[in-house]
């Protein structure tokens, strides 16, 4: 087998934890408070810019950076919830969607205007790994371990904690959770900060391997779409699949043919499986 | 004649008279108020019915490029780059409208699949850089003043054409909304179930919005490209555009014939104010504002702002959200 195809296959393998565990945050807001956050990738953008700005500017230690962009997207995740889902909650799903259109366009924006469109890069080189002929970047691995734990982390939340209960429950039946005694605001809430500390932890992950600029959540946010639909509402392990199709058919698209045609073949198949499986690959 | 018809064509004689009294630069604006209006108009007909698409620049890229890679490699005259440009688009909104419609994906799922639709056109534009130049764009053969191949440097013909084209826009709004369609594809849009056990086939409904929709916005985008005689993948496909469609409409009101011009104007009003106010470096802020505008809209005026004036009178519609 050819190494460098081979190395495709790989990387694209890491990337797909990666956009897993971004698709897994998206998920959780989508099943539980039945919204398309549509600018969920440019809060992973605004937690990128964070970690640049902490970490190559202000030279800030890099585990806090993380954890303070980390935190910052959750509180950014709370705040869409109370600013723009909530007033909206029982008004048709396409109107929060749309909605988030605009938050989309504004942080797009207002990333123009402060930090213009440079690309920006935290100038942190992380070493290259050789593994019997096979070159493997560091900060992929890395990126991909992480994306595991905190999906782990997350399954056993929503499996052993009360709030994770209740999540899940709500995700099932919400009319019944509140006859149940579960306060649906409050547990809206985590939820969306949970999204939102995923998206954190995603941008710590991205910012490791890619140039941050204001339109990032362009290329990358269908993707996530894609792999959240595709995976099946609720579905975890579903997920991981379409993230793993879906980052293969970019990796060894792009090795043959080229970047945007493995995007064009990977949208094509989104747009196809929607209309065989709406209810994702492993849906019920 | 009533008072409606009076003001109609006031309005007309007006809009008419004016590249005679305004300088160029408002012709300038005046034509992209027109061809966006146009276009604005042309997504609300699907809009206005539940069919909320986030992928129109897919339609808007087609139009724009075929006729101009059919001028440029083959010297195709856009009097048929245009109408060939028109057919694909039309037959892409039926390729992805029938399934949909048939499989009932429906609100958000319909919007993420022309989210996709979108993307795919973009994609395949920027991929086939040789022959379109990819994301550096590509510029029209330019051989002057030509009725064959639809190029005026003076603008006062474009301002024509773009009144003409949102005339025709408006005509066709006319024309679906005095139809039976119309009802059918409103009943459609509260109900779709309740719907379909009257008889209504709501697939043929929705395809037929879908397919003039696509089609006139391909038009759009292709007097956009002779217009401005530059084609860029991420100015006619992009997501940003794409939005940009949807904000407007909303803005403007996409329940009332005239809504998405109202949205046209008050858009590229805002943007040039802005920039004039400003200067060019702040351009960004006028899409600041428009995210933070879009989001209001949705929330507190999901009528947009005609529809809003509108509610004095007796309603056709109470309340319309942009989807059920």
């Amino acid at each position: 087998m050819d190494p460098y195809l081979l190395e495709a296959a790989i990387n694209g393998l890491l990337l797909a934890g990666v956009l897993a565990l971004l698709a897994l945050g998206l998920n959780l807001i989508f099943g539980v408070i039945d919204v398309v956050w549509i600018a969920y990738a440019d809060l992973v953008m605004c937690g990128m810019y964070t970690v640049y700005w902490l970490f190559a500017q202000f030279g800030w230690p890099l585990p806090i950076a993380f954890a303070a962009a980390i935190l910052e997207v959750a509180a950014l995740g709370v705040l869409v919830h109370l600013l723009i889902i909530a007033p909206i909650l029982s008004s048709a799903p396409i109107n929060q969607l749309l909605a988030t259109g605009g938050l989309l366009y504004f942080l797009q924006s207002f990333a123009t205007l402060i930090f213009s469109t440079d690309f920006r890069n935290i100038g942190l080189r992380l070493p290259i790994i050789e593994i019997g002929g096979l070159y493997i970047s560091y900060a992929r691995l890395l990126a991909f371990a992480v994306a595991l734990a905190g999906a782990v982390v997350l399954y056993w939340f929503l499996r052993r904690t009360y709030v994770g209960t209740a999540i899940r429950a709500i995700a099932q039946d919400r009319e019944i959770v509140g006859l149940m005694g579960v306060d649906q605001r409050r547990i809206y809430l985590v939820t969306s900060a949970i999204g939102g500390a995923l998206a954190g932890l995603g941008a710590c992950l991205l910012a490791l391997q890619y140039d941050v600029h204001p339109f990032i959540g362009n290329t990358f946010g269908p993707l996530i779409f894609m792999i959240c639909v595709l995976g099946g509402l609720g579905n975890m392990i579903g997920g991981f699949i379409a993230a793993f199709v879906i980052s293969q058919i970019i990796a060894i698209g792009g090795y043959y043919f080229s970047t945007e045609l493995s995007y064009v073949l990977a949208f094509t198949l989104f747009i196809v499986l929607m209309f065989i499986r709406p209810q994702g690959i492993l849906g019920r | 004649m009533n008072a409606r018809g009076m003001a109609a064509i006031a309005g007309l004689v007006v809009l008419a008279a004016l590249p005679v009294v305004t300088p160029a630069y408002f012709l300038h604006l005046l034509i992209q108020i027109l061809l966006w209006g146009f276009i604005y108009t042309a997504w609300s007909m699907m809009g206005r019915f539940g069919l909320v698409s986030l992928g129109h620049g897919a339609f808007m890229g087609i139009g724009a490029y075929v006729p101009a890679l059919l001028w440029n490699y083959f010297a195709v005259t856009p009097w048929l780059g245009i109408p060939f440009g028109i057919v694909l688009s039309a037959l892409l909104g039926l390729v992805i409208g029938y399934p949909c419609f048939r499989l009932k994906v429906v609100g958000h799922y319909f919007a993420l699949v022309t989210l996709a639709l979108g993307q795919v056109v973009l994609l395949s534009i920027v991929a086939a850089r040789d022959i379109t130049g990819g994301s550096l764009g590509m510029t029209p053969r330019s051989i002057g003043h030509s009725w064959y191949a639809l190029q005026f440097p003076d603008k006062i013909y474009f301002y024509a054409i773009a009144l003409l084209a949102w005339l025709l826009g408006l005509a066709v709004w006319r024309w679906i909304d005095r139809g039976i369609g119309r009802e059918a594809l409103e009943a459609i849009s509260d109900d779709e179930e309740a719907a379909a056990a009257i008889g209504i086939d709501v697939t043929r409904e929705k395809l037929r919005v879908t397919i003039i929709s696509a089609a006139l916005t391909a038009l759009g985008g292709a007097l956009f490209g002779q217009y401005l005689m530059y084609l860029n993948p991420e100015t006619v496909s992009g997501i940003a555009v794409s939005l940009q469609i949807v904000f407007a409409a909303i803005a403007g009101g996409m329940y009332a014939m005239l809504g998405p011009t109202m949205g046209s104007l008050l858009t590229i009003s805002l943007t040039e104010g802005l920039r004039v106010w400003f200067g060019a470096n702040f351009v960004g802020a006028a899409n600041a504002i428009y995210g933070v505008l879009l989001v209001l809209f949705v929330i507190f005026m999901p009528r947009g702002i005609l529809g809003w004036l509108l509610t004095a009178r007796p309603r056709k519609r109470p309340d319309a959200a942009p989807a059920e």
